[in-house]
This record gives structure tokens, C-alpha cells and sequence, in this order.
């Protein structure tokens, strides 16, 4: 029992990790946060079951397909949502602007892919139980993508100026860096590892256009949690809130379970509105 | 009465109110008309569609002074419709407890509702827009589910059957009317509030939050009102909306229903009432014309908030202003009238000296103030420059309370300054001024400047709600104050005007008659003259020297030196966050040092 609360505890928590990292790629190129990162996830889910299973893809082309499915979806947020925005930070138009795109969206899948949760196919067929893919994959793709981004941050000229960009703007533009490009570069990025999260999380959580407010909720506990832009932090976070759902399930039952994880995510951010790791920085007047 | 003839200076306001305010009030009356008229031409059906917008206008009434007029982006606001609905319906039905009357049973909703809006509110205090905005979203989530597994009480996936008022109110246009009766009080209710301190300290906080602390408004004790309040309109929403489904289940409450209330205000428009009344009626009815699409209503709201957004942030209420279209006279000039100064700050109590002792603050590594000592006596300008990046304005913001010094105190009198909240400082009638002004550019220049009155009035937000004689007074008071204020910057003729629609010159004088509504014992002023023309920074000066003569101390951050020489009777230069020299404009000018580090040689 323990084992089966542990593996699809970490499974779920590495789920709405790569969710968070969406959310902080987007949010370190253009300080904004957007409603459309749990749509991703609910893209690639539904882009890699409609491709492999309806239309009967390798799975190999159905998965690349479906990051290039949630990286045009990043694409089309950077320019319909966020860009035309930017310029007024302050009245957080973003808000209502990415929340308009991700309805848009969720309920076009509704409508067109049905309201019922459907089912996501077995890539291999090697293993069951503990080693069963609903279990392995989005450990995998969770460890994949750090890996991936830190090499990506570390090494790559591209990386280094995603890092200028985040840290600021200004300077970066000033220094000569292809700011727009950037910004809509990491969108694309940051749509991959949506659509990736929830690929990776199909046998878990299925096709189903409802899993774009689940993950868009559950997504940002860990950056909250683990302090805006701050991906090390959402990680932790991340499993630690699979972790704590997933036993909360386990021990009082689905429903109470989400009222005991949003209540002790209210609590916490209302104790460290800044995240567990994060530092409050003093207003400018 | 047109702009451009009040704006040669004629004080014809009596009539301009007059016009204003039918103009103002006849759609509504038009609304009213309709309404109870509805059943002498719309069939049975419409008086459905007619009840279902006034159930989901009581909601939204509320929702709007929220959203927007104190810019909260409270999402899930469906939450607060589902708890009205499932305590009214429990309640009259009698599941739990003894069978409830169903008018007690929605005033106990109304009870629940107040108290949840608060509970879901409280966050916004604390948190950032987004994760406000996710919050709600999460408590719309879980009350849908809270609904859905508390069988024995809810009825779970079953339902319960919606309460049935006695008669008249049980027949179908019976309904309706009570429903329309209570939309109509609501929209009474927050046309009450929106037009008074409250309702413009709403929107002092969602445009210039900085701003409304310095003229003493507490935005939580401000917000903790708005959201029971509006809470309990939601309740009582929910509690209409559950008898007019006559049977309610979890399903009946989806986000989208509660995107649909959200878009209601957005295409209204922000800070408006009949914006969003009209984007109510217009979204209830809607689904009707395109009944082929009903499929597919949410995407299509959701592409009109996208559009709207995006094309015109404004609203409705935007598209209905045709006041604000008409050209400015574009030779306008500022001429205060100082001489009125006394009427405007009228007899004060000495409050004595405010001071700054061995003040030191560091950002990290950099002093940005180093040991400061200051005294700033009532009657007497007093000029503080320095190079950019010498802690000018730092100083004045650990006056105002935006920074807490590492060490040292200000005091006014004995009165410890660094120790009380941001908007505490306008209870000791310390007024403030922005390096860049900080206004409510959609409100009207006159409304702009009753904010800075926002403290001396005496009604309570319930008082305001049903537009009590109180209530009434405050508004006279602050209104002949703020046009006094007004007359003495010399900015009377623009009053009625859009205030994002002036010239930076004119929002840096609208600032000082805000600053002068609270009658300030000391008056901080942050680089008043920047982007002033040579004319304008003498008739500041000049004002500025008034303001003085009046009792007022004022402590003048400028840059221009030529005018801190002109008007200050004493000068302190800083340097590096540290008094390089102080003493009268005549002893600086002298000063080796200064000359060169600041003045050129």
C-alpha cells in the first residue's frame, strides 16, 4: 500500500513539477504568469492519445507531434495573449488575457474531442506494476527535462541569454539580445514541457479536456510554493505536494483530499507569500 | 454645458451637475421602465430569461465593486452562488433541521454568503493578482465538490429541490418581480457605494495603491466591507437562483458559470455600474438569439473577453462616454489662487516639529541614507536636494513609511512615525505628493481629489450602502472641499474632466490639491516641478509659499535649484545619503563644497 501511495505520489508530483517549470519558463521571459499552463498539459495528453490511438501513429511521431502541438499552442499564447500586453504590466490584463485563451481552448477540445475522459495508449509493453508506465514516464520525463534544462542554462549561448532575459529585461535588451525572439522561444519551450507533462501523465490522468484546470491549479502550487521562476524549488515542491495528495486520498477519500491539499496550500502561502524559498523583495515608490 | 465653456473659467456648476446627473441616471430609469413593464409584452418564456439576468445582476452588483472597482481579480465567484444556493434550498427543505421559512432561509444565505466572500477573500490581502485569482478558482473547485460528497446534506449528484416562496412571489412574474425588486436594490445599493469615499478609495487602491495609503485609506479594512458585502449579494443570488432551477445539482455550478459573471463586468467596463448592468443582460440573453451554439456559448464568451481585452479594455462603459470624446481646450492655463488657501486649510492644531533622527537605511551593500538627522518646522519650506541617487526620495518614503530604517527614528512631535502603518500617516495630517503622480486616471479630476478627503469622512460603508443622511453630508462636505481645493490649484474648470485626459503639468497640481485635502500639518513633495514650464514652476513656487504661510510644513525634494533658493527658508544638501550642508539658501549658495559637488562651479 505504501509503495503503491509512494510511486504514484512521485508519479502525480513529477506531473504538476513539469507544469510549474512551464509556468516559470514563461514567467522568467515575460514576468507574466498564464492560464494556459495546465491547458498544455490537457493538449498533450489529448494530441498523443488522438495520434497514436485514433489515428494509429508510431508512438515515437505521436509524441513529437504532440510537443510540437503544445509548443505551437506556447507560440500562439506569446502572441495573442501575452505580447499584446506586456506594455501594461500593471493592470494584469495577462491574467484575463491568458484565462480567455486557455477557455478558448479547453472548451474546443470539449467540444471537439468530447467531454468524456478517454483512454491513453501503452507506448511499451515491457512491465506492469511497480515498473507500469503510468508510474516510470513521467519520472522519466520530469528527470529528462531538468537534466535538459540545466544543460540547456549552463551550456548553450541560447541559455545563458534565456537567464539574461530572466534576470533583466532591460539590460538584456540593451546588451543587444533578440528580446521578442527570445520570449517567444522560451513560450515554445515552455509549451513543450507542458505538452510533455501531460503525454507523459496520459495513463494517469487520461485524455481529458478536465485536466486543463486541475493542472492549471495544481501546476502553480509548486510555484508558489517553491517561489516564482524558481525551478529547483518546484520541483521539491512538486513531489511534496503528489506526495501529500496522494496520501490524503489514500486516508480520507478523493474529495477531502483536495479540500485538505487547497487548505494547506492556503495556509502555507498565506504564512510565506513568497514561497518556502523565496525572498520578499521592498516595494518601489 | 460643454467642457470648452466651463473652461473659460465660469463657475456654472450648478446646472453642469444638473444635466450630469439625468444624464447619468435616465438608462437606468429606461432599465426600470422595461422591467416592470416586462410582462405586458414578453411572453412566459422571457420572463425566465428576465428573471435569470436579475438573479445573476444580484450576484454580479456585488462582484463588480470587487472586480471592478477594486481591480480583485476574484474569479471563482461561483463558489459564494452555489453555498446561497445549497443554504437556501437545505434550509427551506428541511433535510437537517426543522423546515426553515424560505425568507429566513435566504437571509441566513445572505449570513453564509458575507462570511465566505471573506473567507475567499482574505487572501487577496496578502497575495499577488495571479495567485489571488487561482485561489478563488481553487475554493469554486472545491465547494462544487464539497456539494458533490456531502450526500446526506446536499443530496450529492441527486439534488435538491430549489425553495418555492410563498405566494405572490410562487407564480412565474410573481418571481420575477421579486427577483427584479431585489436587483433593483442592489443596483441602488452599489450605485450608493460607488458613489461615495468608498467606492473612489476602491479605485484609489486598484489604480494608485501607493496613493491611497498616503491619504490614509486601509485597503484591508476597506476590502474585508467590499468582500462581505458582496458575498452576501452572491448568497442571496444563489438562494433566487436555486428557486428559480426549482431543483439544484453540483452541475448547475461550473467555472464556466462563473466566467460568465467575471466577463459580465469586464465587458462593462471598470468602475462603472450600468456597464456592467448592461453586459449582464447582454450575456443572460445572448444564448437565446444563438441557440445553434449553445454548444459552444463558454468558447464564444471566452473569445469576447479575449477580444475585449485586447481591443477595448475599456468596456461599454467606454463606448457609452461620449463626454470624454469631446476635445479639451488645448491653451488651458494653471493659475492658482493662493488667497484661498485659508478657507480650503481652515484652523489647525500645532502638531510641532517632525523629525528625522540618525536615520540610516541600506538597500544591500548600498547606504542609500547614512545618519540623517532633519527637523522640518511647521509655517516653513524647507528644500532637500542632492544628486540623483543621494536618498532624497528614500527620505521621504521612510517619512511616509515605504521603507523601515535599519536605525533612527522619525518623529512627529513625540510621536514615533516609523513604527505606525502606511496609512497612518494621514491621521497625523502628513500629506504626500509622487515623483510620478500616482492618480485614478478613469476618474474624474474632482473625484481624483475628493480621495485625498477619503479620512475626514464621518458615515460608515453600511451608511453609504442605503445612502444615509450621513452619508449625504460626507459626500457635500467633500465635494465643496475638493472644489475649493480645486479653485486654489486653479484647476476648477477641468473638474468634471477624465483625469487620464490632462497633461502631466496639470496631474502634478491635481496631486497637491489631493495632498491639501487632508488639511496636512506637513506636506512632502517629490520633485514637484519636473516637467513643468518656466511659468508654471513660479506659480508653484508661489503656491507652494502660500502653502506655508498657511501653517504648513513642507518638505520640497526638487531638483530645480533656482526654485528651492527662491522659496525655501532652509536648505539641507545631501550627498551619498549624507548631509553634505544645511542651512539657508543664501549659506548653500556659498557653500564651497556644494557649488562644486552639485551646483557647478
Amino acid at each position: 500500500m505504501v509503495e503503491s501511495i509512494v510511486l504514484s505520489g512521485v508519479a502525480i508530483g513529477c506531473i504538476y513539477a513539469l507544469i510549474a517549470i512551464a509556468y516559470n519558463v514563461m514567467f522568467s521571459a515575460s514576468r507574466v504568469f498564464s492560464f494556459t499552463a495546465g491547458t498544455l498539459g490537457m493538449v498533450g495528453g489529448i494530441l498523443g492519445s488522438l495520434f497514436i490511438l485514433r489515428m494509429g501513429l508510431p508512438a515515437w511521431a505521436g509524441f513529437l507531434l504532440a510537443l510540437a502541438g503544445g509548443a505551437l499552442l506556447g507560440v500562439v499564447t506569446e502572441i495573442v495573449a501575452v505580447r499584446p500586453v506586456l506594455k501594461s504590466l500593471g493592470q494584469h490584463l495577462y491574467v484575463l488575457s491568458t484565462l480567455a485563451l486557455a477557455l478558448i481552448v479547453q472548451q474546443f477540445a470539449a467540444i471537439e474531442w468530447g467531454t468524456d475522459a478517454q483512454p491513453f495508449p501503452r507506448l511499451l509493453d515491457i512491465a506492469r506494476g511497480a515498473f507500469d508506465q503510468q508510474y516510470w514516464l513521467p519520472m522519466l520525463a520530469c528527470v529528462v527535462t531538468i537534466v535538459a534544462l540545466e544543460l540547456l542554462y549552463r551550456h548553450t549561448l541560447v541559455g545563458h541569454a534565456f537567464l539574461a532575459i530572466a534576470e533583466d529585461n532591460y539590460a538584456a535588451r540593451a546588451l543587444g539580445l533578440p528580446e521578442r525572439g527570445l520570449r517567444l522561444a522560451s513560450f515554445a519551450l515552455a509549451g513543450a514541457i507542458g505538452a510533455l507533462a501531460g503525454f507523459a501523465g496520459g495513463q494517469l490522468l487520461l485524455a481529458f479536456f478536465a485536466n486543463a484546470p486541475m493542472l492549471t491549479f495544481y501546476g502553480f502550487v509548486p510555484v508558489a510554493l517553491g517561489g516564482m521562476g524558481n525551478n529547483r524549488g518546484a520541483i521539491v515542491a512538486g513531489l511534496i505536494l503528489g506526495l501529500f495528495q496522494q496520501t490524503a486520498n489514500f486516508l480520507v477519500g478523493g474529495i477531502f483530499a483536495s479540500v485538505a491539499v487547497f487548505t494547506a496550500f492556503i495556509i502555507v502561502l498565506l504564512a510565506f507569500p513568497d514561497g518556502l524559498a523565496g525572498a520578499s523583495a521592498q516595494r518601489r515608490v | 454645458m460643454t467642457e470648452a465653456s466651463t473652461a473659460q473659467g465660469q463657475p456654472a456648476r450648478a446646472t453642469q451637475w444638473g444635466s450630469g446627473a439625468i444624464s447619468h441616471v435616465l438608462p437606468f430609469l429606461v432599465l426600470l421602465v422595461i422591467g416592470l413593464t416586462l410582462p405586458l409584452f414578453a411572453g412566459g418564456y422571457w420572463g425566465v430569461i428576465a428573471t435569470r439576468a436579475c438573479v445573476y445582476w444580484a450576484l454580479v452588483s456585488g462582484l463588480n465593486l470587487l472586480v471592478g472597482f477594486a481591480g480583485q481579480l476574484a474569479i471563482g465567484w461561483v463558489a459564494l452562488l452555489t453555498l446561497g444556493a445549497y443554504t437556501t434550498s437545505v434550509l427551506a427543505a428541511g433535510n437537517v433541521l426543522p423546515a426553515l421559512d424560505p425568507y429566513l432561509a435566504l437571509a441566513i444565505a445572505a449570513m453564509v454568503g458575507a462570511v465566505l466572500g471573506l473567507i475567499i477573500g482574505l487572501p487577496a490581502l496578502r497575495l499577488r493578482t495571479f495567485y489571488f485569482a487561482i485561489t478563488t478558482l481553487g475554493f469554486a473547485t472545491i465547494v462544487t465538490q464539497i456539494a458533490l460528497a456531502w450526500a446526506s446534506v446536499t443530496g450529492g449528484g441527486v439534488g435538491v429541490p430549489g425553495p418555492v416562496f410563498p405566494p405572490p412571489f410562487d407564480s412565474q412574474w410573481g418571481f420575477y418581480y421579486f427577483c427584479f425588486a431585489i436587483a433593483v436594490v442592489c443596483t441602488w445599493m452599489t450605485m450608493n457605494v460607488a458613489a461615495s469615499r468608498f467606492g473612489r478609495a476602491l479605485t484609489a487602491i486598484r489604480d494608485a495603491e501607493v496613493a491611497a495609503e498616503a491619504c490614509g485609506i486601509s485597503k484591508s479594512r476597506l476590502l474585508i466591507a467590499v468582500f462581505l458585502f458582496s458575498g452576501a449579494l452572491a448568497g442571496i443570488a444563489g438562494g433566487l437562483f436555486a428557486s428559480l432551477q426549482s431543483y439544484i445539482t453540483p452541475d448547475a455550478f461550473t467555472i464556466e458559470l462563473s466566467v460568465l459573471f467575471f466577463i459580465g463586468v469586464l465587458i462593462g467596463g471598470r468602475g462603472s455600474i450600468l456597464g456592467p448592468l448592461l453586459g449582464t443582460i447582454l450575456l443572460t440573453v445572448l444564448p437565446e438569439f444563438a441557440a445553434p451554439l449553445v454548444a459552444w456559448s463558454t468558447f464564444l464568451y471566452a473569445v469576447l473577453l479575449l477580444v475585449i481585452v485586447l481591443a477595448i479594455p475599456g468596456g461599454i462603459a467606454e463606448l457609452l462616454d461620449f463626454k470624454s470624446r469631446r476635445p479639451l481646450h488645448s491653451d488651458r492655463a494653471i493659475v492658482p489662487r493662493p488667497e484661498l488657501l485659508r478657507r480650503l486649510l481652515g484652523e489647525r492644531e500645532d502638531r510641532g516639529a517632525l523629525t528625522l533622527e540618525q536615520v540610516r537605511l541600506s538597500f544591500g551593500g548600498v547606504r542609500a541614507i547614512d545618519g540623517l538627522d532633519l527637523t522640518i518646522l511647521p509655517g516653513q519650506v524647507h528644500g532637500l536636494i542632492g544628486p540623483n541617487g543621494s536618498g532624497k526620495t528614500t527620505t521621504l518614503n521612510v517619512i511616509s513609511g515605504y521603507y523601515t530604517p535599519q536605525q533612527g527614528v522619525a518623529r512627529l512631535n513625540e510621536v514615533v512615525l516609523t513604527t505606525l502603518a502606511h496609512h497612518a500617516r494621514a491621521e497625523m495630517r502628513i500629506a504626500r505628493t509622487f515623483q510620478t503622480p500616482r492618480l485614478v486616471g478613469e476618474a474624474s479630476v474632482l473625484e481624483n481629489v475628493m480621495i485625498g478627503g477619503t479620512i475626514d469622512g464621518q458615515g460608515s460603508f453600511a451608511e453609504s450602502l442605503f445612502s444615509l443622511p450621513r452619508h449625504r453630508r460626507d459626500e457635500a462636505k467633500l465635494r465643496e472641499s475638493a472644489m475649493l481645493a480645486l479653485q486654489t490649484v486653479g484647476l476648477e474648470p477641468l473638474a468634471g474632466v477624465r483625469t487620464d485626459r490632462l497633461q502631466h503639468s496639470e496631474l502634478r497640481f491635481i496631486e497637491i490639491a489631493r495632498a491639501l485635502m487632508l488639511r496636512p500639518a506637513f506636506l512632502l513633495l517629490d520633485e514637484p516641478a519636473a516637467g513643468l514650464s518656466a511659468e508654471e514652476i513660479r506659480r508653484l513656487g508661489a503656491l507652494v509659499v502660500a502653502i506655508a504661510q498657511a501653517g504648513t510644513g513642507v518638505l520640497l525634494v526638487e531638483h530645480h535649484a533656482d526654485l528651492i533658493f527662491d522659496i525655501c527658508h532652509h536648505v539641507t544638501v545631501l550627498n551619498l545619503g549624507k548631509m553634505l550642508a544645511a542651512g539657508t539658501p543664501a549659506e548653500i549658495r556659498s557653500h564651497r563644497e556644494v557649488v562644486n559637488a552639485y551646483l557647478g562651479g
